[in-house]
């Protein structure tokens, strides 16, 4: 070679920088790998271990005739809880609904409730009930002789469909998915036509004006105001502005319009429709960007209106991506908790919302106050009721992806 | 007269008529030359398109004869998609866009102020350079258009003779709820002229409709236009010199003007433009020497 070279051979190093710009990448996914590993073993640490359970009356010693507690009849539990409760307390049950009415599984519980009455007395994260089993059983012994120790999965078919109770043995999250599912549904009703509608004006109709692009830099920016803001303004309006119509009063919907006061499912639903309601707007108007220009123009050439080319290509075309939005908008709104502290969400009600009037609690809600709690065991329930939350969170991602498969298009 | 654009039940052209496969007839019947009276389809007239303040066309004077093929030639950005895009209002899409002038169509000015430029667009139809059919199926691709203008035939029979019409029903006969992005290049583009032709306009604007495609396909287009040309008046963009020799009975030459504003330098016949150009601009080009 004996012609000059102008180019320095520098190809080790540029593969040297490559591999450590590598790296540095791999870091990066491996810290967000930890700590999401690191979030759900805290999770599911909390929501499985060991518990140890007081009771007032050993159910062995309440076997009739050597058959056990759980094999007795109607009959027989309602003459045990008779004979074991306060003839004060029998009554109360007896005139709120007679024993003859009461099915076998209602006194069961009812037994289980008022005469065994098991107390939790301490429980155990998974890590230590799987590892420190020794150490559990020493302390048991030592500070809780009577308990006996019971394996908890916290998380249960039970704790789904189980009211919210003062007694974490007995709470469940009935009410607060119940209240999600409704908030959530006025939310998508308020926002999704709201949104979607203000994304095609702006993204087809609209003119290239001053004004226009004013707007669009609203919308950006509102889709950045944080959450409690939207529950501040959402208190204002919703909840005392329009209160004879969110307390459903002027609907002649509820009697006693004071125990809602405006603090309602459809004031939380309208509240986070507002504050998803950018961000659907924006996510749609990505949706309908991305529909090809040359697919318009095919359309206007056959002599096709604007309101055809939109409703027979854009939109069809872009409904993938407008629903995807949506969706990942509402998983954002599922989780929201300032704004619905700040509008007054219940913190405890037992009772299942029973339409938009009604008052309501969420998961998130409820999560939060139990991790409020002293009481330990209400952080194994709260851990339970975050990986019931996070599973909704899934399936709705999860409908996310299977719209974008069923309805995308190549162009 | 001002009726016309508005009622599309006033057909110059009835599709019922069986085109004949016509020899390339020697062009020479233009008014001008001959003298005999050839009627004209499109006319503009002072025709001046702007995009904000970027005058891309001036004055351009051209007829559009009927049922001839007029090719327009050119270097690229002397304005022929524009000048043919505004000849159907499809310019009025781009929002910066403005023009000025007159295209006469049968007689009437499509940019008087009652027209529509709906009705426009369905009686003056348009293929575009790249193939763009719907995301649909190669049968709602000319279904669609059918449909929203009221057509109230036999959608199927409409389907079957649009696609005859454009030499493409023998390859998708068999497959006509497949999506018409199954198709290859070429047959896309004939799906797109026949869902063109479904709504049965009286022109088609083509934009370099061959540009994308092989010579076989771009041959069969060649030849589905000179059959076509029995019954549409047509105008082609093209940069292929031979396509326009091939194929035209018309062409108009277009070049940009000292301030970078498209003109239209030449008019003729194919075969004059092609042999014995007046512009020596012209000459170059056609010849290839053009810079
Ligand atoms: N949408 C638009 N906005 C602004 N300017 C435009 C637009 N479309 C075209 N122009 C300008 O108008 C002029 C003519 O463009 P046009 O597309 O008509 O050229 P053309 O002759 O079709 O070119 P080509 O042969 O490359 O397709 C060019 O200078 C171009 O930059
Ligand atoms: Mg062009």
């Amino acid at each position: 070679m004996n012609e000059i070279n102008p180019f320095e051979g520098n190809t080790r190093r540029r593969r040297r920088q490559g591999i450590a710009w590598r790296f540095v990448f791999q870091a990066s996914t491996i810290v967000g790998i930890i700590v999401l590993t690191a979030l759900l073993y805290n999770v599911i640490n909390e929501s499985f271990g060991l518990a140890a359970l007081e009771l007032e009356i050993d159910p062995a010693s309440l076997a009739v005739d050597g058959v056990a507690l759980e094999e007795l009849s109607q009959e027989q539990l309602a003459q045990i809880f008779q004979a074991n409760v306060s003839a004060g307390l029998y009554r109360r049950y007896a005139t709120e609904k007679p024993f003859t009415e009461r099915t076998r599984e209602e006194v069961y519980d009812l037994v289980q409730e008022r005469v065994i009455r098991p107390q939790l007395v301490k429980t155990w994260t998974l890590f230590e009930t799987l590892f420190e089993r020794d150490a559990i059983e020493a302390e048991l012994a030592e500070k809780y002789p009577g308990a006996r120790l019971q394996f908890f999965s916290w998380l249960n078919p039970e704790f789904v469909q189980r009211p919210q109770s003062s007694d974490p043995l007995r709470a469940g999250v009935r009410t607060a998915i119940l209240g999600s599912l409704w908030v959530i549904a006025i939310t998508v009703i308020f926002a999704f036509p709201i949104a979607t509608g203000a994304a095609i004006y702006l993204e087809e109709y609209a003119p290239e004006t001053r004004l226009t692009r004013l707007i669009q830099t609203n919308i950006n920016s509102l889709a950045g105001v944080p959450s409690i803001i939207y529950g501040i303004l959402g208190l204002a309006i919703f909840v005392r502005f329009m209160q004879p119509i969110t307390s459903g009063a002027v609907f002649g919907l509820v009697d006693d319009p004071t125990t809602a006061n405006g603090r309602t499912i459809i004031a939380a639903g309208l509240t986070l429709g507002l504050l998803i309601m950018p961000i659907i707007i924006i996510n749609a108007q990505e949706a309908i960007k991305a529909v090809p220009n040359s697919l318009r123009n095919a359309s206007y050439g056959l002599g096709a209106t604007q309101w055809e080319t939109i409703w027979s290509h854009v939109l069809p075309n872009s409904i993938a991506g407008i629903l995807t939005g949506t969706i990942l908008a509402v998983s954002r709104a599922v989780g929201e908790t300032a704004p619905l502290v700040v509008i007054g969400a219940s913190t405890f009600i037992t009772f299942d919302p029973d339409g938009p009037f009604s008052k309501f609690t969420t998961l998130p809600i409820q999560i939060f106050q139990w991790t409020s709690r002293p009481q330990a065991e209400f952080r194994n329930i709260a851990a339970a009721a975050i990986i019931a939350l996070l599973l909704l969170l899934l399936a709705l991602n999860a409908a996310a992806v299977l719209l974008r498969n069923r309805y995308s298009h190549r162009y | 007269m001002d009726e016309r654009l508005v009622d599309s039940s006033d057909r110059v052209v009835s599709l019922t008529e069986t085109p004949d496969m016509v020899a390339h007839d020697q062009p020479g019947s233009r008014t001008e030359t001959n003298g005999a009276p050839q009627e004209r389809t499109l006319e503009t007239r002072d025709l001046r398109v702007y995009y904000g303040d970027f005058l891309a066309i001036r004055d351009v004077d051209l007829d559009f004869l009927s049922r001839k093929i007029t090719a327009i030639i050119g270097p690229s950005g002397c304005g022929k998609t524009t000048l043919l895009r505004s000849l159907n209002r499809m310019n009025e899409l781009v929002p910066i866009a403005r023009t000025e002038g007159h295209v006469m169509f049968q007689g009437q000015d499509i940019y008087a102020e009652h027209v529509d430029p709906v009705e426009v667009r369905r009686r003056i139809g348009m293929v575009f350079q790249k193939p763009n059919p719907f995301p649909k199926s190669i049968y709602e691709n000319i279904a669609w258009g059918a449909r929203i203008h009221g057509y109230k035939g036999e959608l199927d029979a409409l389907v079957e003779e649009s696609l005859k019409r454009a030499a493409l029903w023998e390859e998708v006969k068999d497959k006509l709820d497949q999506s018409g992005y199954s198709l290859s290049g070429g047959q896309q583009q004939r799906l797109c002229i026949a869902r063109a032709i479904a709504v049965r306009p009286e022109v088609i604007l083509m934009d370099e409709p061959c540009s994308a495609l092989d010579p076989v396909a771009t041959f069969r287009i060649e030849e589905l236009m000179r059959e076509l040309a029995s019954i549409y008046t047509i105008v082609i963009v093209t940069h292929n010199m031979q396509q326009a020799a091939r194929v035209s009975d018309f062409t108009a030459m277009m070049m940009l003007g000292e301030d970078k504003a498209g003109e239209m330098i030449e008019y003729d016949e194919t075969n004059t433009i092609f042999t014995r150009p007046a512009d020596p601009r012209t000459e170059d080009y056609v010849t290839g020497r053009f810079g």
